[in-house]
């Protein structure tokens, strides 16, 4: 299977860097950056690419650019891990619908065009019979799509309770454990590079709503958006608060909850009993989620990093080889 | 409640079945023999806990053992929410904030700690509200979310799972 790599983040270096690693019989044939790329319909070395962009910053040649990766170069699957924008989706907008239209599969850990435009992706992906799979979007490492989609297969969703913002709940932690103030944790979480220096999408809580709406639109079957969730960030809770929290056995957690039934999709602080599964320490993630069949049924895991997102990532990639074998491999 | 129930041995056990079948949670008997009334009959009164709506199924579970039951006093506010109140409590007037809540009469403020820093910088609450049953709690709450936005609190509520 090959496949086009858009993005040499961190992401997306770890993608290539599994790929190099473990012999997943996939081929990478084009990979991009903002300022070059790099095409081969024989296969890149990946070792040379990402000591290429290591050494000069780019990766391949300055006259090609991503546009040139998606709509002229041979690949199955388009792998778009460029850099969010969360207003306008772009540029990986434009990629993705491009790939899309040529009737490649998408697979991506942007939340930016996921968010925004799903509805338009997920109908042409359905038109052209090919796979739009975003599992690194939400929850890093945490195969929450893939459990829901094929583990709880013909389950309906009641309700999902989600920690979705590691930075916040690094925040929290720290707050709670150590006493420290709001200000202090949040320069602590900017110390260990947790945090952005804009922490605001993180703190005001519009990281984890934008993961809400896509986990809203994916399983609770209703087009919403990022206006439709009531959000309240972290940023005036008081330590007082979280030890108030701690005299009755209880903490405050951040938590993204949608429950279709009741029409509700809020993020907000809230307290939850010590014992709590949704109660996970430091930059943790973890999702709680209802069904009829099942009940509840919580994951937990590494909500970021680079081989912990690599890894949702070559999920997709993977379920996309078992379930479309092949099917474009003689088209160019 | 007050029952009425014959004076003969297995009465009173019978009377009581039901408290535990509804899930209730009996707090106190009193056996008031001195109170021997018509036709051999005692009257025994209990207090006790129950969960939100069984009283009718009580009730019912209680006359179907031949039981009589001569009154049911007052509901007592048993469902419980503690909450977290963040900002500007007591410049915003703490004495109108839990009057909001106590004076729906449904639901009131039992338990009020709060923690306050210094005069500039906002104070934190936590605040114990209860009320007879689920519904109540509910408007209450509403009433609080309400009070919240005016007064610029940060408001911070339980995690409930869906029932």
């Amino acid at each position: 299977m090959r496949v086009a790599l858009l993005g040499m983040g961190s992401v997306g270096r770890g993608v290539l860097q599994m790929i190099g690693e473990k012999d997943l019989g996939i081929t990478v044939t084009a990979v991009a950056d903002s300022r070059s790329a790099l095409i081969d319909r024989d296969g890149i070395s990946i070792e040379e690419v990402l000591a290429a962009k290591a050494r000069n910053g780019f990766c391949g040649d300055k006259a090609i650019s991503a546009m040139d990766v998606v709509t002229g170069s041979a690949y199955d699957v388009l792998v778009e891990v460029t850099p969010t924008n969360a207003t306008t989706g772009e540029p990986a907008l434009t990629h993705m619908l491009c790939a899309l239209e040529r009737g490649r599969h998408v697979v991506t850990s942007n939340k930016g065009p996921i968010s925004r435009e799903f509805s338009r992706l997920r109908e042409i992906a359905v038109e052209k019979g090919i796979q739009l799979r975003y599992e690194a979007t939400v929850g890093g490492a945490i195969p929450i799509m893939h459990t829901l989609e094929q583990g709880l297969a013909g389950n309906r969703v009641l309700a999902i309770f989600g920690v979705l913002n590691g930075t916040c709940n690094f925040i929290l932690t720290r707050m709670a454990a150590e006493g420290l103030t709001y200000e202090q944790a949040l320069l602590e979480a900017r110390e260990m590079g947790y945090a952005e220096a804009d922490p605001t999408y993180d703190v005001k809580g519009i990281d984890p709503a934008i993961k809400l709406v896509i986990l809203a639109n994916t399983f609770c079957s209703h087009s919403v958006s990022l206006e439709d969730v009531d959000i309240t960030g972290i940023d005036r809770l008081t330590n007082d608060a979280l030890r108030l929290a701690e005299e009755q056995q209880c903490t405050i957690r951040l938590i993204a909850e949608a429950i279709p039934d009741r029409g509700i999709l809020r993020v907000a602080p809230r307290l939850l009993p010590l014992s709590h599964p949704l109660v996970v320490e430091g930059t943790l993630n973890a999702i709680t989620i209802e069904t009829d069949m099942a009940g509840e049924i919580t994951l937990i895991g590494k909500g970021a990093g680079s081989v912990e997102t690599a890894s949702a990532i070559i999920g997709d990639l993977l379920y996309i080889r078992d379930t479309h074998a092949g099917r474009h491999s003689k088209t160019a | 409640m007050k029952l009425e129930i014959k004076d003969a041995p297995g009465q009173l056990v019978a009377a009581l079945k039901p408290i535990s079948e509804v899930g209730g949670n009996i707090i106190a008997v009193i056996h008031q023999r001195d109170e021997k009334q018509r036709g051999g009959f005692l009257s025994v009164q209990i207090v006790l806990e129950l969960p939100e709506n069984r009283l009718k199924d009580l009730t019912r579970l209680i006359r179907e053992q031949g039981v009589n039951i001569q009154r049911i006093g007052h509901e007592r506010l048993l469902y419980q929410k503690a909450v977290m109140v963040i900002g500007h409590l007591i410049h915003t007037d703490l004495g109108d904030t839990v009057d909001r809540i106590d004076r729906t009469g449904f639901a009131e403020v039992t338990e009020l700690n709060i923690s306050m820093p210094a005069i500039s910088q906002v104070s934190s609450a936590r605040l114990l509200i209860k009320s007879v049953n689920k519904e109540d709690m509910e408007q209450a709450m509403a009433i609080l979310r309400r009070v919240a936005k005016e007064k610029e609190f940060l408001l911070v509520e339980p995690l409930e799972e869906v029932e």
